[in-house]
């Protein structure tokens, strides 16, 4: 029992320090504007806490190429004959339905440097949160132990509650604000958020019946989806079908995808900056994870993959195109990076869709999946932290309103820029490798309508975001004054910026770890 | 005797009786109403699954009810309190009226 819960530790330690800070801001103090900096600190320490225990697991359970630890051999090392990674050969906890695997560890890191992120670039934006501050840190952390969680679970009762908890502190998030728009968001996500939920259930529980379990994939010989989509999956006829349908949409709606991705627009808008930029990096991180859990692990069989495969393929090209189009017209910010959000999902599903690509046994298109992932928190969190920087100072998010910031801000005008091209795909930034990665991964598996579907669309997101770019160089503003920034914030974004470079131009770590992590998903 | 087809359908008009509701309530309690109603309804198929279908273990149908229970319990709640924060700041929780984001 001990052990089971020291694998979920990183959960368990975020969800500690969250109620931590909530009891923390009962206890009455003279001052209640010194509040603000300890609580800053106290909130980091749970992604904090998150990574070093994660690390720790990493030590105690390493066995890189199936051999004794060695550091130096971190890239190209073999697979395990026994699949379950290269770095730590899954670990099984709670009765099957918790994996410590090298998938669950890529997550957990990336989720813990993400939460930190939202925590470190929100210290200025939550002091218009006013009594309700702790709560903001309390619920960001809460929403991503359970993301934690959700990476890391294998059996569909405990996706469906880590979802469920994601989810409702997310739309608690949302409305935070407690004016008009926040408040609208969040009632509009929740709304839309249940039905989602319900239909997701919906596919489980015939997933359950067909298969008699609800475990994905399990050790041994013990019931699994897996094992019976593989032993008679074509028996299994319109029943799977049917629950596919539903997976997929439900789970469209949390990956924010046609055909439920209209709540992305208007939650970006009305939820508060820094959520709008955890939606739409986090939430999205985990909603793929849990697809390519449900997907790759628990329906890979050879004999459905085909008709899902084909079914992600058309969301890609179609979601991609809605969002590209949607986004020229927008003038707000927060709003054109939803849609850019929506189209960005549809490269991300260019990697499921590819899941007959292999390159040695490893999932070209899992491994893409995750590549972008990573490259896009970097990449997205850039920009939208200078959003949550200008929001927090000027109080606007239209574009009208960033004319001239290159005068005003240089370094804040400077890093969106960037962060802008590298959503576009060029070159030498992160998004421009991941676009390459995964494209080879579709093209591998034979779908070169997508791909050129997909570059397609990028000529036309260049339009949208290099206008945001021109006018905040070539704009003019009447207002002169220079906006200041917190030195946090400066941190996270130096990160971020040095982050999309970096990967940019020596994307080998970053596309070891994917393809470690996707390697869970090689028989 | 009642059979697993028995539940299913029931189960089936229930989860579109719900979506229905869903969809076409302007007022948000009973769009939430509606999807209580989808939630009950994947219950009753999963009670039904649990009862009829060879499993090594039927239970997990069963737990897998009483957590879709609960968290729709948690779901209605912070539904609630959002509807009444909404209804403070506009005199209605009409979805129709809520219309400052859009397009």
């Amino acid at each position: 029992m001990l052990d089971d819960l020291d694998r979920i530790g990183p959960v368990l330690v975020m969800a500690g320090v969250a109620a931590l800070i909530i009891i923390w801001d009962f206890i009455p103090r003279p001052l209640p504007a010194a509040r603000g900096k300890p609580l800053l600190f106290v909130a980091l320490l749970g992604p904090a806490a998150a990574a070093a225990w994660t690390v720790s697991l990493l030590l105690r359970d390493a066995h890189i190429g199936c051999g004794p630890l060695d550091p130096l051999a971190l890239s190209n090392a073999p697979l395990c004959p026994g699949g379950g990674g290269t770095l730590v050969e899954g670990v099984f906890s709670f009765a099957n339905s918790v994996v410590l695997d090298d998938l669950t560890i890529f997550f957990f890191f990336l989720f813990a440097g993400i939460g930190a992120a939202i925590i470190l670039a929100s210290n200025d934006y939550a002091k218009r949160f006013g009594d309700y501050e702790a709560e903001f840190y309390a619920l960001i952390l809460f929403a991503t132990s359970a993301m934690l969680l959700l990476s890391a679970s294998r059996d569909l009762i405990l996706i469906f509650v880590a979802l469920e908890m994601t989810g409702i502190t997310q739309y608690i998030l949302a409305a935070l604000q407690k004016d008009r728009r926040s408040t609208e968001a969040g009632i509009k996500y929740l709304l839309l958020g249940a039905t989602a939920s319900a239909v997701i259930l919906y596919g489980m529980a015939f997933l359950f019946g067909l298969t008699g379990t609800t475990r994905l994939v399990a050790p041994g010989d013990e019931l699994s989806i897996a094992s019976v989509i593989n032993e008679r999956g074509g028996d299994l006829g319109a029943g799977l079908i049917m629950s596919l349908v539903f997976l997929i949409g439900g789970l469209s709606f949390k990956m924010s995808v046609v055909p439920f991705q209209m709540w992305a627009p208007d939650v970006y808008e009305g939820a508060p900056a820094p959520v709008a930029a955890f939606l739409s990096v986090a939430s999205k991180a985990a909603a793929f994870a849990v697809v390519l859990r449900i997907f790759f692990e628990g329906l890979s069989g050879e004999t459905v993959r085909g008709d899902w495969a084909d079914i992600f393929a058309i969301v890609a090209a179609v979601s991609m195109t809605v969002g590209n189009v949607f986004a020229l017209v927008q003038s707000n910010i927060k709003r054109l990076l939803g849609y850019s959000s929506i189209a960005q999902a549809g490269n991300f599903m260019v990697g499921l869709a590819a899941v007959s690509a292999a390159e040695g046994g490893l999932s070209l298109g899992a491994s893409g999946v995750l590549f972008f992932i990573a490259a896009y928190a970097f990449t997205n969190l850039g920009a939208f932290i200078v959003v949550i920087a200008i929001s927090a100072r000027i109080g606007s998010d239209q574009i009208a309103d960033y004319a001239g910031l290159a005068r005003r801000a240089p370094l804040l005008a400077a890093a969106l820029a960037f962060a802008l091209i590298s959503l576009t795909g060029i070159p030498p930034t992160a998004g421009f490798i991941a676009k390459l990665y995964i494209f080879n991964a579709a093209v591998e598996s034979n779908l070169i309508w997508l791909v050129v579907v997909a570059v397609l669309n990028s000529v036309v997101s260049a339009f949208y975001y290099l206008k945001v770019a021109g006018i905040m160089f070539m704009g003019e503003s009447a207002n002169q004054e220079s906006i200041a920034t917190s030195a946090a914030l400066k941190l996270v974004l130096g990160v971020a910026v040095i982050g999309i470079l970096f990967v940019g131009i020596v994307p080998s770590p970053l596309l070891d770890a994917a393809r470690d992590a996707a390697s869970v998903f090689s028989q | 005797m009642i059979s697993l087809e028995h539940v299913l359908v029931v189960g089936a008009l229930l989860f579109s009786i719900g979506l229905f509701i869903a969809l076409s309530r302007r007022n948000a309690v009973g769009v939430l109403m509606g999807i209580e109603l989808m939630l009950n309804s994947v219950n009753l198929n999963l009670i039904g699954f649990a009862r009829f279908v060879e499993a090594p273990r039927p239970i997990d149908g069963q737990v897998f009810a009483v957590f879709v229970i609960t968290v729709a319990a948690a779901e209605a709640a912070v539904a609630l309190a959002l509807a009444v924060a909404v209804y403070r700041l506009r005199q209605t929780i009409d979805v129709d009226r809520l219309n400052l984001l859009k397009w």
